[in-house]
């Protein structure tokens, strides 16, 4: 195949024509009385008479720079500035969008107080256009996981920095009303997350390790840890409900404890079963990649198989235990968001009240941060497979 | 999902019949159950969901899940074999960035986030689950062409065949595994999220879990739960056999067509 690197960037160009389609077509903001109506669209052309000297000066950058881009695909410095200049136009977008929000905030504080600004169609596909263009300019910089990881990761920087700046957006007045509510939807979406991943851990790569050593297990377990893998999240919620809900009753110290039909039991139970798959494949998948030679060097030098275990085979299945990890813990990481629904909280109980009560940004609210929690863990475990690699290879 | 070698094929056909005799029989028969479920569930004073038929319900899951999978698989086959024309060579590290990195969003934020966008209904079901399930078929799409060995395609090119009848003759029937791995997590996953889709207003077999889920009634909730299951298992059931019978298939042309 031709491998010669290419003078232009169609992505780019791609992702430039859909913007600039969406930032004429589709409503960047909307203006409406009070939070349950959708409003009055505003469209970003409608700003260009105002624009100042100065934002009008560094548009006209960004746009020299990413039409540099867009000839010149195969030098590094360019896509690195391009990507620089999209992850500044992610902050700048959000920007755009709170200063109008402010003004008509000012304008509106005496006869409507109520008045909101929320993010329109315009500003999430711009967003996204943005974030895309930036993730194409990174992978073309064709640097080594660690460091790529680390850069997508900063891509959102600028962004975060401004956060301030959206106070008055419709988004940001759910945030401050939910702000109470917030801070512990994370901690218990990341208890949720916790309590199912430790346990599969533990139990799950005894497990895989005994059946390394019994083949009968082997064939027996798998195939229903598949099984369970394949029901749905929701019906496995309600097949454990029933019958926790009669052993509550059955055991009334169990009641105690906490474990009943609805809420952080059947929830956790279930997550648990569905991690246990990826954890259990990927040790054993582990355990056996290790070599035999390997193995019987270390029990020739006098080690005992405890010893072996740990000092040998767990240490050499760990990159590979690690990419189920990071499967079980992105999967539940989501998945604990539908936990809210058998009332076991977390952010999915955010989201799941704004879809009820048909409050859009509330639903980007608590959909927002399990995203960025997932890609977060996604990442995360990433970088940490290939910490580990390195030095075994 | 690959998965580990199981016993003879004859043992798996009865297994995914039998499962689907199970899905139907509950599906036409939990309606007239009353009398086993009013002993089971004593406190509940309606304990059989009877707002829709289940049956019903059954059918305009599969409907939503099968017009989804196809638009999933229709366009995610199709943007794969692109990125990997040297057209459409360009996209490709963004394809598998955003095939990736998408995957880890999950189906719910989807579909929480297509209501906005389109309202309540069957429409924001529609679309969260053929965006979603798009993936899996996009990133299987790119791998299976990818994993077509270099010495084929390069006695493919040797005995003369076009660009376009090495995709056709040599990286489709090769890539066929692979994808075929692909549109069943897609289709799964599907099945799933279609039940949770009944929360934005879709009727599915989710419906009764969620109204059983919010009036307290475990027994709704158990009859939808098991209906699903039995749904989603007897599609993985079926995909393994296809898969068995593809992996036949596909050694047989290829080896053909490259030595005849």
């Amino acid at each position: 195949m031709d491998t010669r690197p290419e003078r232009w960037n169609p992505v780019l160009a791609l992702c430039m024509a859909l913007a600039l389609g969406a930032a004429w077509g589709l409503p960047f903001v909307r203006v409406a009385p009070n939070r349950l109506l959708s409003g009055e669209p505003v469209f970003l052309w409608q700003w260009l008479p105002g624009t100042s000297a100065w934002v009008a000066a560094a548009l006209a950058l960004g746009l020299g720079v990413l039409c540099l881009a867009l000839v010149q695909a195969h030098r590094r410095a360019v896509q690195a500035s391009a990507a620089l200049v999209l992850s500044a136009g992610l902050a700048a977008l959000w920007l755009a969008a709170g200063h109008h929000a402010s003004s008509v905030s000012l304008a509106n504080q005496a006869d409507n107080p109520l008045v909101r600004t929320s993010l329109g169609a315009g500003f999430w596909t711009l967003a996204a256009l943005a974030w895309m263009a930036a993730l194409d300019a990174v992978a073309r910089l064709q640097l080594k996981t660690l460091p790529r990881l680390l850069l997508q990761s900063t891509l959102f920087a600028p962004l975060l920095l401004s956060l301030s700046a959206g106070q008055d957006l419709s988004i940001a007045k759910e945030y401050a009303n939910q702000s109470d509510v917030f801070g512990p939807a994370i901690v218990r979406h990341l208890q949720i997350v916790l309590l199912a991943i430790a346990p599969a851990v533990v139990i799950g790569v005894p497990l895989a390790w005994r059946m390394t050593r019994e083949p009968r297990l082997r064939e027996t377990l798998l195939p229903v840890l598949n099984v369970i893998q394949t029901i749905p999240s929701i019906a496995l919620f309600g097949l454990l409900m029933a019958p926790l809900a009669w052993l509550a009753v059955q055991a009334p110290m169990l009641g105690r404890l906490g474990i009943s039909g609805v809420g952080l039991a059947p929830a956790v139970l279930a997550l648990l079963l569905y991690a246990l798959l990826p954890i259990v494949r990927s040790a054993l998948a582990g355990l056996e990649q290790v070599p035999v030679a390997t193995v019987t060097a270390a029990r020739a030098m006098g080690m005992t198989p405890r010893q072996v275990l740990w000092h040998v085979e767990l240490p050499l299945a760990l990159p590979v235990l690690l990419i189920g990890l990071r499967t079980a813990v992105v999967q539940t990481t989501g998945l604990a968001a539908v936990t809210a629904l058998v009332g076991a909280g977390g952010l999915g109980s955010i989201m799941f009240d704004g879809l009820f009560s048909a409050a859009n940004e509330l639903v980007m609210l608590g959909v927002i941060p399990i995203v960025l929690l997932a890609l977060l863990a996604d990442h995360f475990f990433k970088a940490l497979g290939t910490l580990l690699e390195t030095p075994a290879a | 999902m690959a998965k580990a070698p199981r016993h003879s094929p004859r043992w798996w056909n009865d297994r995914l019949l039998w499962t689907l005799a199970a899905l139907l029989a509950l599906a036409y028969g939990l309606p007239h159950s009353t009398p086993v479920f009013a002993a089971l569930f004593p406190a509940l004073p309606r304990p059989v969901y009877l707002q829709e038929p289940l049956a019903q319900l059954l059918w305009q899951h599969l409907g939503l899940v099968l017009l989804s999978s196809a638009i999933a698989i229709l366009l995610g086959t199709a943007a794969g074999v692109a990125a990997t024309r040297p057209a459409g060579r360009a996209f490709r590290p963004l394809l598998e960035a955003l095939a990736a990195m998408g995957q880890t969003f999950p189906p719910v934020a989807i579909l929480a986030v297509a209501v906005p966008a389109v309202g309540f209904g069957e429409l924001p079901a529609l679309i969260a689950l053929s965006l979603f399930g798009l993936l899996p078929v996009l990133q299987a799409t790119l791998a299976g062409v990818e994993s077509v060995p270099r010495p084929v395609l390069e006695s493919a090119r040797a005995m003369g065949l076009s660009p376009r009848h090495i995709l056709t003759q040599a990286q489709i029937p090769l890539a066929l595994p692979l994808w075929l791995a692909g549109v069943r997590t897609s289709v799964i996953v599907n099945i799933g999220t279609a039940a949770i889709a009944s929360t934005v207003g879709a009727k599915t077999l989710g419906s009764p879990i969620i109204v059983g889920l919010s009036g307290f009634n475990t027994a709704y909730v158990l009859q939808g739960a098991v209906l699903v299951g039995l749904l989603a298992i007897s599609a993985d059931l079926a995909f393994d056999r296809l898969a068995r019978r593809l992996q036949w298939n596909t050694t047989d042309t290829a080896g053909k067509t490259l030595l005849n």
